[in-house]
């Protein structure tokens, strides 16, 4: 089986990412193969990303208070490019009215800054797999 | 449409999923995969190698930029490292290429090293015949950071660029084989640094001493500025396409032994492949007497072969002919017969469809009494090939009519 191939992704202004760059490294670990985009990505880009990458997921980290506008336009992007099944999971500070909210678009998991770097792998290693590639 | 008509109309995520199904699948995994391998379709295929941090993925970024100034459709492959201890990768190259992920004539992948060693992975040579297949007119292949021998690269692309910039090592570094010896072209990086200027100088003095191979061309670039980056794509354009080939592995079955190479042709078409003497008898010798153009074929000591054009051939016995020094003056053919006498000669003659292979043992002559006439206009020659013939072969009917 190929190994899971996942895109972390800052989208919006926000320039603090030592919070992506920790959720990669700890994805490395779990042994995916993370691609790493850099700061300030828009919806746009993060979906050519992960279509070019071929990812079977997509990992947000959001600081930015944007993230009921951000979030859900990628989703929306991702049904538009025909990549709906690409999972997709954020971070950062998201108060919990919105993770029920985004729980309730399809973000499949929301981490904040009370998740461990163990219980991120260990997510990982569970709930991701490589996707069926369609013709 | 077929997933391989999709990608080659321009459809990114028909692009993707043949990377992903090779990535599956392997090469032979996939039709649609197997298709496209075997196309003959040919882009410039451009490898970027060298240490870590000398700006290889700005500088394959700002290549991105003026090879899509000059209206090329771009594909660039990125090889990262994967961790030995948990076959995780982390691919951070496409961070500093993100200025064009808008643009539909781009599209770069990353790819995880895997434990290959040699600066790539090991689906990176049949992906780049993937984004061949699929129109691009560019292949950018940026390999891990290399130390010094990571060299695989050269054996994929049209041109190796081998990048350095100011701090990765002084001129002995660079004497050093490896990653040094497989640039076609190499690039000082950062040239607006302290120290370009040298290490500029060093690669001068190093690519002065290649015996082997034009001298490789040394330019400058600062990518985060874009300066120099238009010289060197002028470079690796005209430079060019330089397989002629599919550069893929893929789908090919080589024969090893001679039981599998019989199972090709049967016994018969295949006999030994050295017949024993019958000598130069007249037959030969009339033959001879009317070829006026010699293929010598020699070996140097470590069994490297070359070939080289000789005039017609003098009979002194059955035995014995004699090659008279061409006006060419290259003294490689003279070399190799001093290091390894087996030789191999082919005369051909004008309008006929046969060939007379002569195979033996060379020696070169300093004097004697037929050296007098040998020369050209009749002058003495320098010195002679002697061939003791060991074995004579005919090719009948055996070269096409247009020769």
């Amino acid at each position: 089986m190929r190994r899971v191939r996942v895109v972390i992704a800052k989208p919006g202004l926000d320039g603090h990412d030592r919070g992506a760059k920790v959720v990669a490294r700890a994805l490395r670990d779990a042994g995916l193969e993370v691609i790493y985009t850099g700061l300030h990505q828009t919806p746009e880009q993060i979906v050519e990303t992960a279509i070019q990458e071929g990812a079977d997921a997509i990992g947000l980290s959001l600081l930015s208070g944007a993230h009921m506008t951000l979030v859900p336009r990628v989703l929306d992007l991702l049904a538009a490019a025909d990549a709906a099944d690409v999972a997709v999971f954020c971070g950062g500070i998201i108060p919990p009215d919105d993770i029920d909210a985004l729980t309730g678009l399809g973000i499949v998991r929301i981490f904040t800054p009370s998740s461990s770097v163990e219980e991120i792998i260990a997510w990982a290693r569970a709930e991701l797999r490589p996707l069926e590639v369609a013709e | 449409m077929s997933l391989l008509d999709r990608a080659r109309a321009g459809d990114r995520r028909a692009v993707s999923r043949l990377l992903t199904l090779l990535d599956a699948a392997g090469p032979g995994g996939h039709p649609a995969v197997a298709e496209a391998l075997r196309r003959r379709d040919r882009a410039l295929v451009v490898g970027l190698t060298g240490p870590p941090g000398v700006g290889k993925s700005t500088l394959t970024s700002a290549l991105i930029a003026e090879f899509r100034r000059r209206d090329r459709r771009v594909a660039v492959l990125c090889v990262d490292p994967s961790s030995p201890l948990t076959g995780g990768a982390l691919l951070g190259d496409r961070i500093r290429m993100q200025r064009h992920v808008g643009d539909g004539g781009v599209f770069v992948r990353s790819m995880a090293s895997r434990g290959h060693l040699g600066g790539l992975s090991a689906g990176t040579p049949a992906a780049v015949r993937v984004m061949e297949a699929a129109g691009f007119d560019v292949v950018l292949v940026e390999t891990v950071g290399v130390g010094q021998s990571e060299v695989e690269i050269a054996a994929l692309a049209d041109t190796t660029a081998v990048v350095l910039a100011p701090g990765t090592g002084d001129a002995v570094q660079i004497a050093k084989a490896g990653v040094l010896e497989i640039g076609d072209v190499y690039v000082v990086n950062k040239a607006d640094r302290p120290g370009a200027a040298r290490i500029v100088r060093d690669l001068n003095a190093m690519t002065a001493l290649n015996t082997a191979s034009a001298r490789p061309p040394v330019i400058t670039t600062v990518a985060t500025e874009d300066e120099g980056t238009a010289a060197l794509v002028d470079e690796l354009v005209a430079r060019g396409i330089r397989r002629d080939g599919p550069t893929a592995v893929a789908d090919v079955e080589y024969v090893e032994d001679e039981a599998a190479l019989l199972a090709l042709y049967g016994d018969a078409a295949a006999p030994a492949a050295h017949n024993g003497h019958s000598g130069l008898d007249a037959r030969a010798r009339d033959w001879l007497a009317a070829a006026a153009l010699c293929l010598l074929a020699t070996a140097d000591a470590a069994g490297r072969c070359a070939v080289s054009p000789r005039g017609a051939a003098r009979v002194l016995d059955d035995r014995t002919l004699v090659l008279p020094d061409g006006p060419g003056g290259r003294l490689d053919a003279h070399r190799d017969v001093l290091a390894n006498p087996r030789v191999g000669l082919l005369f051909l003659v004008p309008g006929r469809r046969d060939a007379l292979r002569v195979g033996g043992r060379a020696r070169i002559v300093a004097r004697a009494p037929y050296l007098a006439g040998l020369g050209a206009d009749g002058e003495p020659a320098p010195s002679a090939i002697q061939v003791a013939v060991d074995e004579v072969v005919l090719y009948e009917r055996w070269l096409p009519d247009a020769f």
